[in-house]
């Protein structure tokens, strides 16, 4: 049987670990060549949050992508750098042939000051990377798209954060309510182009963004050195089902639908994957 | 490769034809067993022709052809004890259920408007709806298995195109309050891991939408024909397009999904 995205190329930023490597293969699963970017890179003001992705962890998503027979061309990219993101993608596009779906998943998660407290440095790097870094992924892909006329489905990474309130949170709060703007947006502007455009939004993902004491001790302010069994039971009482997070693969299903044809009409939707987070 | 619903069996209503056919088929594809029920017959203030049992057979025959089994009743969605009486007949030949698809809806909107529209369409569209959910809800909290609802709402769910008939107004009111309950139902139903979920189309290629009566009823206001136009250049979508929506809802793709209302629309709602 063909695959979902048989025949389809996919361009995933983030793509070193986490909720970016497991697209990149579950797309590749059903068909899909992949065009790979990350920073892999620690960034300065991040790491007393969690540690950042490495070279090795994206040479990791290359062989497991190429361990399916699929073909990936993967670069080291800042999506706040827009000439290096488009270069990666037209470097992509030239050896593959084509794009067909862009995932601007890179993200970062800083958090735990009230919001007057957070810095300017602070607020700078989440929104750059976050909300800028997205407009970049739609800047460099539209383009193709639109030259080679066959359609295309972008997926942006928001969150529930992208939804409603989170205390403590402004700056990643406020990145992930951009997103949803810039998808409303381009939902509009593309659908002429039969280009569809919508957002997901995970509630806690069980990936190295979530699962560090430092974020545990944001749902803890109490605890010292909170366990990974104690965070479990804080973060399911903030879901409705009874679940503490969801794994990266939960994500990946919902983006191999709407990047499918199955979805071939559905557009300007924010697709929640919360286990009723914003509904609680 | 097996089928995404292998062993799992689904509760369809509006069964006899076009979304709810399709969704019957659908689900059998990916290895579910149905029970179908629909009205099969007519509702006076409903300007189109409604479904037939020969309808309802046809939908059994095409599931039939794909090697899974099928239990179809007439039933009424406004009628609790009729509903019931369905299900647990289903239950008792099929098996017990996973997937519960509240699809049964009319449009009773014309140039000639019917104070009883209004009722009418309430019943259906809304209490239709609760009447679907509550015959089934005890059987599969009890079970222990989770589960998975999808309730059809509409754009008309989520904007306020009703117009200025009691059918059209009554079927905005019914489908709004069609995402009310989701919402309820899904918070309420989380502890039992059953998943609550709403799909809202656009215009869709079925008798309900392309008729003679539905057709003048759009075309008479142009506020309403410029309110019908997708974002995507298409002007309807097929009932696979929902049926996709759904399959994606109801299957473990979608296990920590619920609470969502999930347009397939063609970028109607954000365009407005």
């Amino acid at each position: 049987m063909a695959g979902r995205v048989e025949g389809k190329v996919a361009f995933i930023t983030g793509a070193a670990r986490g909720q970016g490597r497991s697209h990149a293969v579950r797309l590749a699963q059903e068909g899909a060549d992949i065009i790979a970017v990350d920073i892999a890179e620690s960034l300065p003001g991040m790491d007393r949050y969690y540690h950042g992705a490495t070279e090795e962890d994206l040479a990791e998503t290359v062989r497991q992508v190429e361990a399916l027979d699929r073909r990936i061309v993967a670069s080291k990219a800042d999506v706040r750098d827009f000439d290096e993101l488009k270069a990666a993608l037209d470097e992509g596009v030239a050896q593959l042939g084509h794009v067909d779906i862009v995932s601007a998943n890179a993200g970062v998660f800083a958090f735990g000051d009230k919001t007057q407290d957070v810095s300017d440095e602070e607020w700078d790097l989440v929104n750059d990377i976050n909300s800028k870094g997205v407009w970049h992924t739609a800047k460099a892909a539209i383009p193709h798209l639109i030259e080679q006329g066959t359609g295309g489905s972008i997926i942006l990474t928001s969150s529930t954060a992208g939804l409603k309130g989170t205390p403590n949170v402004a700056a990643y709060t406020a990145s992930k309510h951009a997103v949803v703007g810039i998808m409303r947006t381009l939902a509009l502007e593309l659908a002429p182009y039969s280009i569809r455009v919508n957002s997901v939004h995970p509630t806690g993902v069980a990936t190295d963004m979530i699962l560090n004491e430092a974020t545990f001790r944001l749902f803890m302010p109490d605890r010292e050195h909170p366990t990974q069994e104690e965070a479990a039971e804080v973060f399911a009482t903030t879901n409705a089902l009874p679940i503490p997070w969801v794994e990266p693969i939960d994500i990946s299903n919902a983006v191999l639908f709407l990047a499918s044809d199955e979805s071939r009409y559905v557009t300007g939707l924010e697709l929640k994957v919360d286990a009723g987070y914003t509904i609680k | 490769m097996p089928g995404a619903l292998e062993g799992k069996v689904a509760f369809v209503t509006g069964a006899a034809r076009g979304q709810g056919r399709s969704h019957a088929i659908r689900l059998a594809q990916e290895g579910a067993d149905i029970i179908a029920v629909d009205i099969a017959a007519q509702i006076d203030t409903v300007p189109y022709p409604m479904s037939t049992p020969e309808d309802l057979a046809e939908t059994a025959r095409q599931v039939e052809a794909l090697d899974r089994r099928i239990f179809t009743r007439q039933a009424d969605v406004r009628d609790r004890d009729a509903l019931q009486a369905a299900f647990d007949a289903g239950v008792a030949e099929i098996g017990p259920v996973d997937i519960v698809l509240a699809n049964a809806g009319i449009a009773p909107m014309s140039m000639h408007p019917d104070p009883r529209e209004w009722q009418d369409v309430i019943d259906v569209n809304l209490t239709g709806v609760y009447n679907t959910v509550e015959v089934a809800k005890q059987s599969m909290i009890d079970r222990g298995q989770g589960g998975a609802i999808v309730l059809t709402s509409s754009t008309a769910g989520l904007t306020g195109i009703g117009g200025n008939t009691p059918g059209g107004l009554g079927y905005t009111a019914a489908k709004h309050g069609v995402v009310g309950l989701m919402r309820s139902y899904a918070n309420y139903l989380a502890q039992y891991s059953i998943r609550v979920n709403t799909v809202h189309p656009t215009g869709v290629n079925t008798p309900m939408v392309v008729n003679d009566a539905m057709q003048e009823f759009i075309q008479a206001d142009p506020a309403m024909g410029q309110a019908m136009a997708n974002a995507l250049p298409v002007p309807l979508v097929e009932p696979v397009d929902i049926s996709n929506a759904i399959l994606f809802l109801v299957s473990d793709a979608g296990r920590y999904v619920t609470g969502v209302t999930l347009p397939v629309d063609a970028g109607f709602v954000n365009k407005r």
